[in-house]
Parts: C-alpha cells; sequence; structure tokens
C-alpha cells in the first residue's frame, strides 16, 4: 500500500483495518500524534488528510483517502505556522500531550473560518480534550492566529 | 501553643521524629551523605560542579530533578540555578537527570507535619527549617504535594551560586587575578580587563576547585530572572510534536505491548487460555504478570486486539459489589474505633452542642480517575542483566526499587531515564506501569518492549481519589458559627499506596494518614468550639493521590458547611469568614477575591454566585465562582481565583497553574465519578468519564499575592474551593443545597 505523509511516500505492507493512528506511531515512528483514547472522543490524534483534520484512530489504513499531514509536517521548526507561533507566544502547552491535536484541529478551522468567533471555536474544538485547562490559553491563541493569518 | 489550638499527641510522632533525627545526626553528617550521581557518567575535561550543574565543553546542562507533567517545574528549577549562576536560560541544556537519592524532596517532608502552615510559632519553623534531615535519610526524590518548587528555592539557587564561585576561582588561578576582582555574565568569567572566558573552558580546572564557604544567595532586588515570567523551556517541542513522552520512546528492535488485568480491582487471574491470541498475526507472546497479562505484538493495535481474544478466569471481587455498598462501608466508619485522628478540638464541642438547635449536613464525594491524556506507559528493556526503564515517573528512587524487585534482579542494575509526562495529577506517583513493565522486560530478554494501557484499562482499574463521606453538626450564635464539629471518612491513601510499593519506606500503620484529615483540620478560622476528626475505612478501592489529595473532597465538605452556616447565620458569607479567620494572608486572598469579582454588586439576570476558601499545601486560595440559568441548563460563566505563594517566581505560570487546577476541580465538580456494578468499574473511556471540553471553560481571572512569609508552590492549590464555590453558587442560583458530587447528578449543565 502507498501512502503519503508528510510529502515523503511510503510502501506499507501492513493490515487494512489497522488504524492510522498506530501506522503513524508504531510502524512509522512519527510520534508527534498521540493516542488517547481510540474511540473519536479527546482528538490527541488528529491528522490531515488532503488538509481536513481527521481522528486518525478511526481511519483504517486502507480508507485513507489522501495525503497525510502530521504535526511534524505541518512546517519547521525555523519556520512555524502561524498557529504554533502563536501557541508558543501565549505559553499554551502545559503537559503539552493533547496539543499536536489541538494545534491541527485549530489549523483546520482557520482554514475554514478566517475570523472564528468563541462560539465557532467551541463548536470546532470541543472534540479536543485538553486535562490539563489550558483552553483559555487555546481560544486566545487561536484569535492570534486568525489576526496574524488574516494580515499576511 | 498555637491560637489554632491543641495537636494530639499522637500526630505529633512525625514531627518529633524530624527534629530528633537534626539533634542526633547533625547538619554536617547528613550533608556529607549526599552522592553526586552526575559524577560517574563524566568524561574528559568535563565538571559536575554540584548535583544540579553539569559543564562540559560543549555546553552547560542544568539538572532538573523533578517530573514534568506539565506544571512548568523544569523551567522553574532551571530559573533558580540560572538567576546565581550567571547564565540565561536560553544558553542552557535542561535534564531531568538519573534517580538519585541527592535529589530527594525536602517539601514533601513538611506535608506531614502536624502543624498548620499557617501557624508560624517556633516548634513548626524550627522543625520546617530541619525538614531535609529525614528528607535525606529517606532520599525520597519525588514530585508531588505541590513542594517542588519551596523544596528547591534555596537549594538550587545556592546550586547555582556554588558553581559560580567555583568557576570564578578557577579562572582567579588561571589568570592570576583575585576572585574579588572578576565578574561572572552570560555563562562567562569576566577579568577586570574585559576578557571573557566561557564556563565551558573552565570546567576541568573548576572540578578541582573546593569551596570553603557556601555563597550568599543574593536578595530579591538584584533578580534578573525570577519573579519575572519565562518562556517554557519545553513549549517549542510541545508546539511541534517533538516533546518526548514515555509512549515516544521508539526502539531498535522495538515491540508492542498492551495491558489487560482484573475487571474487579486488584484482583488475581487465576486461569487463562490464550491460545487464539497467539495464533493472531503479529502477536509475539502473551505475559502472565499475576493479576493479568500483556500481550506483545508487532503494534500497540494489534496487542489491543489480541487483548479481546484471551479467555480469562478473574477471581471475584473482595470488596462491595457496587457503589452503594463502597458508601455503606465508608459510612459505618464514623465510630471511635476508626478514629485515625483528631488533629483539631477547640474549646468544648459537645457541651457546646448539646440541647442546642444543630443544624446537620452529610456531603459525598466518589471515586474519581486522573484520566491524564497520556494512559499509562512505559518502555523497558532487559539485557545481559541489566534492566533499562523509560517512564514518565513521579517517583524514580522508588520506581528503580520497584523495578528491581519486580525483575528480581539488584537495584544498581536499573537504569530510569524520566521522560515527560502527558499529564500525572498523582497518577505517575504509582508504581505499577514500572512494575509491570519491568516484569514484561525480564520475559522479553533482549527486545525492548514499549508497554501501553488502553485507555479503558487505564480508567476502569484505579488506582483513584477515594469516595468519602463528610459530616458536620454546627450551632451558629450572634450571627457567626459558635460551634463546629465536622468529620470526614475515606479509606486511606497511605496505606494503598504502601501496600502497592510506591512509598519511600514502610509507613507504620499506627501514624495517622495525614492526607485524610487534609484541609479539614488546619484551616485558620478562629471558632470558639470546633472539633475535627478524620476516620479510616476498610480497604476498597484502590486509593491514591489525586490533584489537591485531600483536600478535593474536605474543602468541598467544609466550605459547603461554611455556606450553610453563613445562610443559618445570615451573615454574608464573605464577611463570615473574613471575620472568623486569624490568619492575615487567608484574609488578603478572600478580600483580594471579593474585590476581583465585585462580590458587593449583585450578579445581573439569571446569575448567581458562590464563593469558598482553602488553605492546602500551605496556599491560602480563594474562590468565587458565577454562574448562569439557560434555557439549556447551567452555565459556568467565570472563576475568580487569589492566592499567595509568598513569592512569585514566574507570574505567567502561576496563572496557568491556577487556571489549570481551577479547570480540574471544575471538571470533577460537573461531571466525573466511578461508579461500580457487579464489581466492576461501571466507566471505561471519556464518553462515560466526562471530563472538562472547550465549551464549558469559564473566564478564569487570577490573582497571586505575596503576603506569607514562605514559598509555596501551585500545582494543586487551585483545585479544592472550586467545587464548593460552584456548589454554594448553585445553592443561591436554586436555593438547592447540593450535597453529593458530582453536580451534574442534581442539575443540569449547559
Ligand atoms: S485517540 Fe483518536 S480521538 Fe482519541
Ligand atoms: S496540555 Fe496537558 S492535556 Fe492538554
Amino acid at each position: 500500500m502507498e501512502l503519503t505523509i508528510n510529502g515523503t511516500s511510503h510502501t506499507l505492507n501492513l493490515p487494512d483495518d489497522m488504524p492510522l493512528l498506530w501506522v503513524l506511531r508504531d510502524a512509522l515512528d512519527i510520534t508527534g500524534v498521540k493516542y488517547g483514547c481510540g474511540i473519536a472522543q479527546c482528538g490527541a490524534c488528529t491528522v490531515h488528510i488532503n488538509g481536513e483534520a481527521v481522528r486518525s484512530c478511526q481511519v483504517a489504513l486502507a480508507d485513507v483517502w489522501g495525503e497525510v499531514t502530521t504535526i511534524e509536517g505541518l512546517a519547521t521548526p525555523e519556520a512555524l505556522h502561524a498557529v504554533q507561533t502563536a501557541w508558543i507566544a501565549h505559553q499554551v502547552a502545559q503537559c503539552g500531550y493533547c496539543q499536536s491535536g489541538q494545534i491541527m484541529q485549530a489549523v483546520d478551522l482557520l482554514g475554514r473560518n478566517p475570523a472564528p468567533s468563541d462560539d465557532d471555536i467551541d463548536a470546532a474544538m470541543s472534540g479536543n480534550l485538553c486535562r490539563c485547562g489550558t483552553y483559555p490559553r487555546i481560544r486566545a491563541a487561536i484569535h492570534s492566529a486568525a489576526t496574524a493569518l488574516r494580515e499576511t | 501553643m498555637t491560637r489554632l489550638g491543641k495537636y494530639t499527641r499522637r500526630g505529633f510522632i512525625v514531627a518529633s521524629v524530624a527534629v530528633a533525627g537534626g539533634v542526633v545526626f547533625g547538619v554536617r553528617t547528613y550533608r556529607a551523605q549526599l552522592e553526586n550521581p552526575l559524577i560517574a557518567e563524566l568524561g574528559q575535561g568535563e565538571a559536575a560542579l554540584t548535583p544540579y550543574v553539569k559543564i562540559t565543553g560543549d555546553g552547560i546542562t542544568l539538572i532538573t530533578p523533578r517530573a514534568e507533567m506539565g506544571q512548568g517545574i523544569h523551567t522553574t528549577l532551571a530559573s533558580l540555578v540560572a538567576e546565581e549562576l550567571d547564565v540565561e536560560l536560553d544558553q542552557v541544556r535542561i535534564a531531568h537527570g538519573p534517580p538519585s537519592s541527592a535529589y530527594f524532596n525536602g517539601g514533601v517532608v513538611e506535608e506531614g507535619y502536624p502543624f498548620p502552615t499557617t501557624d508560624l510559632g517556633t516548634v513548626p519553623e524550627f522543625a520546617r527549617a530541619q525538614r531535609d534531615i529525614p528528607a535525606v535519610f529517606l532520599g525520597y526524590q519525588i514530585t508531588g504535594g505541590s513542594t517542588s518548587t519551596h523544596d528547591a528555592y534555596v537549594k538550587m539557587r545556592r546550586a547555582g551560586a556554588v558553581a559560580r564561585e567555583t568557576l570564578k576561582t578557577a579562572a582567579a588561578a588561571r589568570a592570576g587575578i583575585p576572585v574579588a576582582r572578576l565578574s561572572t555574565e552570560g555563562g562567562a568569567v569576566v577579568l577586570p580587563d574585559g576578557t571573557r572566558i566561557p564556563y565551558t573552558e573552565l570546567a576541568a580546572e573548576a572540578a578541582a576547585v573546593d569551596l570553603a564557604d557556601a555563597p550568599e544567595l543574593r536578595p530579591r532586588s538584584a533578580w534578573r530572572i525570577l519573579g519575572k515570567s519565562q518562556d517554557r523551556l519545553d513549549v517549542v517541542d510541545k508546539s511541534t510534536g517533538r516533546a518526548i513522552y514515555a509512549s515516544d520512546i521508539r526502539l531498535p528492535g522495538m515491540r508492542f505491548g498492551a495491558l489487560r488485568r482484573s475487571p474487579f480491582l486488584g484482583g488475581r487471574l487465576r486461569s487463562f487460555d490464550a491460545s487464539a491470541a497467539l495464533a493472531m498475526p503479529r502477536v509475539d507472546a502473551v505475559i502472565d504478570i499475576g493479576n493479568g497479562v500483556v500481550v506483545v505484538a508487532a503494534d500497540t493495535w494489534a496487542a489491543m486486539q489480541a487483548l479481546d481474544a484471551v479467555i480469562y478466569d478473574w477471581a471475584p471481587p473482595d470488596y462491595p459489589l457496587d457503589s452503594a455498598g463502597h458508601f455503606e462501608v465508608i459510612a459505618a466508619a464514623f465510630r471511635p474505633e476508626q478514629q485515625d485522628s483528631r488533629q483539631r478540638d477547640d474549646g468544648n464541642v459537645a457541651d457546646a452542642l448539646a440541647g442546642a438547635q444543630a443544624i446537620e449536613g452529610e456531603y459525598r464525594a466518589p471515586y474519581l480517575a486522573h484520566a491524564t491524556m497520556e494512559p499509562m506507559s512505559a518502555a523497558a528493556l532487559m539485557q545481559d542483566g541489566a534492566l533499562q526503564i523509560w517512564a514518565g515517573t513521579q517517583g524514580p528512587t522508588v520506581a528503580r526499587r520497584e523495578a528491581a524487585l519486580a525483575a528480581g534482579i539488584d537495584k544498581q542494575a536499573v537504569t530510569i531515564t524520566t521522560t515527560l509526562l502527558g499529564g500525572g495529577f498523582g497518577r505517575r506517583g504509582e508504581m505499577d506501569f514500572v512494575q509491570i513493565a519491568a516484569k514484561v522486560a525480564t520475559q522479553m530478554q533482549g527486545t525492548p518492549v514499549l508497554l501501553t494501557y488502553p485507555r479503558e484499562e487505564d480508567m476502569s482499574r484505579g488506582p483513584y481519589r477515594p469516595a468519602a463521606i463528610g459530616r458536620f453538626r454546627a450551632v451558629v450564635a450572634d450571627g457567626l458559627p459558635l460551634a463546629v464539629d465536622i468529620a470526614t471518612a475515606s479509606p486511606s491513601i497511605m496505606a494503598g499506596i504502601d501496600a502497592r510499593g510506591g512509598a519511600p519506606a514502610p509507613i507504620p500503620a499506627f501514624l495517622p494518614d495525614f492526607t485524610l484529615s487534609q484541609a479539614l483540620w488546619d484551616q485558620p478560622y478562629g471558632i470558639a468550639n470546633y472539633r475535627v476528626t478524620g476516620y479510616r475505612s476498610a480497604p476498597l478501592l484502590p486509593a491514591s493521590f489525586w490533584r489537591s489529595v485531600g483536600a478535593s473532597q474536605n474543602s468541598f465538605f467544609h466550605e459547603c458547611m461554611m455556606d450553610e452556616l453563613a445562610v443559618a447565620a445570615g451573615c454574608d458569607p464573605v464577611e463570615m469568614r473574613l471575620a472568623l479567620i486569624t490568619d492575615a494572608p487567608s484574609r488578603a486572598v478572600l478580600a483580594a477575591v471579593a474585590d476581583m469579582a465585585d462580590w458587593g454588586t449583585a450578579p445581573v439576570g439569571a446569575r448567581a454566585r458562590g464563593v469558598a476558601f482553602a488553605l492546602a499545601f500551605g496556599v491560602p486560595t480563594a474562590q468565587i465562582v458565577e454562574i448562569e440559568d439557560t434555557p439549556s441548563g447551567i452555565i459556568v460563566r467565570d472563576v475568580w481565583v487569589a492566592a499567595d505563594v509568598g513569592v512569585a517566581l514566574d507570574p505567567r505560570n502561576l496563572d496557568a497553574q491556577l487556571i489549570s487546577g481551577v479547570s480540574f476541580g471544575l471538571s470533577a465538580a460537573i461531571g466525573e465519578e466511578i461508579t461500580l456494578t457487579d464489581g466492576a468499574v461501571d466507566q471505561s473511556n471519556y464518553h462515560d468519564y466526562p471530563v472538562l471540553r472547550m465549551y464549558q471553560a469559564p473566564r478564569i481571572h487570577t490573582r497571586i499575592l505575596e503576603n506569607q512569609p514562605h514559598i509555596r508552590g501551585i500545582g494543586e492549590p487551585g483545585t479544592p474551593a472550586t467545587a464548593p464555590a460552584l456548589a454554594n453558587a448553585i445553592f443561591a442560583l436554586t436555593g438547592q443545597r447540593l450535597r453529593d458530587l458530582p453536580l451534574g447528578r442534581s442539575v443540569v449543565f449547559a
């Protein structure tokens, strides 16, 4: 099976029904994507397929319908995505375990909605749990990133 | 002895041991026993000037030997050293370092003292000053009890100062210039002519220097780094997916393990049939760990699938089968034979209550899961008699001992690498994942295995914050409480930890469990007749530390009671507390939060507010919660929180931790509970153990005060007052007095 992940194509010999999450983490050592629940309840496993946020724990390998982007492929450390820059400016992360998923979800939100309201943020981000309670800073960071992206 | 009343003899034993230790062994002796664990790993021309500062040719590494579980401790600890060492935070690397008794935590010893933290009398202050003596003997490297900052405050600045003076002395010898004429700045010694000698070039010479005296620490007025908000040293890695948690450890040839233990917590696996599981593709092994199995496979998913294919015969539970039965056991503990402590007994409660019109209430708090976002995990490799473990542990020295015991080898043969923790909240002070990883490694010689708990395993097998019951009887007179008799009952956390192998040393059964009545007996209220009793129930589900520990239930009991008494006395709940609190910093946080929330002005529309105060982990904290009644249910709109940490080292991080603590308390208060049916836990994942989500997150306004005399930590103090403030707000809104957590059982939240 052929899969393009973060711009690199991989030939994989793995079970069709293996969730993309575990393909990434255990077969390809792409560990920025996290396991939190396995049942679409936490958002820690969020990646993009063709630019759209999906829960990788819910996508079987055989069903991956496009190019996969994980947090590692979102940007480079030298040239961060505006959402990451905002995350750093607001010092969002605490334990940090949920943050890959939060950032991938926020990038998706801002791609669809360049000026989200608080309600829009609630609707888009409520599938991503943070046990450390970083929600107020995530909200602030999304507003900052939205402003920054509109200005570029 | 103290304004706060009498201490019982039994409670005093812990402190006497601490003080006696100081007298017998003396400060010098115990200092001499400290090892420097870094020395063993040094190469040519490298120096470990203290256990916290390692200098090699290519850089400076600061050891920050506490678990980074989100609270920002690595950045704060590095700041303490960097302040005195005269380096900038972007010039250093940080590392957690190896497990070592050198990294003992003296702060955690203070937590067990039988003195209220507000008592500044001679004996309590002496015991606090001597806290490191018992801590050194225990060699207990632990992150917990919100102690890391106050444990490190002097010790790690001193480590920076010692390293700095050592480097200066080496530079003075090299340059032939008196030390007094040298200065330091930006990681270099500066000679009078402006020549800079980088610390990295002085390492070898500095290693030979022996300082005569410990240097003085700089006054706060001279601080460059401390007292100012710092960018977290882990924030870029945590925003780019590069942060490494235990579950991200990958080694050549690694296989992946998943765990299943008995649904009857702590119960044995009598037998099992793994033939179907072993026949599955990608499965390597099914390992018997006594109370369950670990499947090892080519990937975690295959291992999880195979767990379902094993046929298990579990031994039946040895505890009541449903939640009601558990509360019956706890309720039965309110009797003299099960008294664990009576650490406060002011005036004469029995006389004051006799014949009076008493107000009574019973409150209940359920079992709670930690539900860290990263499920428990650990990587392990056993090779040639040596065991390596990678784990996000809150107690690396105990982890090393427990890994050695589980593997049946000497602890010298065990290496523990402490990774970042994907949340801790007390859960990662438990040793189960280390013990199990070690057992798996012994069966998989030469093959590294990453053990991951499926979320279902993590959620439904404990250990938990124990369920608890609080009861009170009280009398008010002339607008104030005249007599309060309050008691709490729950299983003992300390006994449970001890039994599971998580304690630094065996805990004598005659000692009271200081966590049981934590934040109940030591609240700074002056009430003429005031009695606080803790009762220890029989052991039930495995009980553990859960962010703010005993305070997480006891503050709910105490502060809802205070609200009931204010109503009965016809007194404003803020005014009543201000009138009763005898400790000035505690009064100040309450006054501050009232000011922040504009308490004197009634909330508009369908809104209502509640207030609560808690003194926990030495930090007085006051909170006001404002809620709104909406057609879809109650919405928590705003939380105001004021806390006094004595010295605010990193204001923006303190803000983050208060927000985090409040959110954690709110999450539990609204919807979290672990219940049982037929002996098994009902909850298995986030769909039936609902934790706070973005749409429920209120605005949280914080203020840090610095009136109290001791520096204190902030990881936990934000949590206890949230649940009672919310319950009291609901009473203000609806007139309904909710006495059972979670509150979402009784009212609808939007
Ligand atoms: S792991 Fe996929 S949503 Fe939780
Ligand atoms: S930062 Fe810890 S779970 Fe979100």
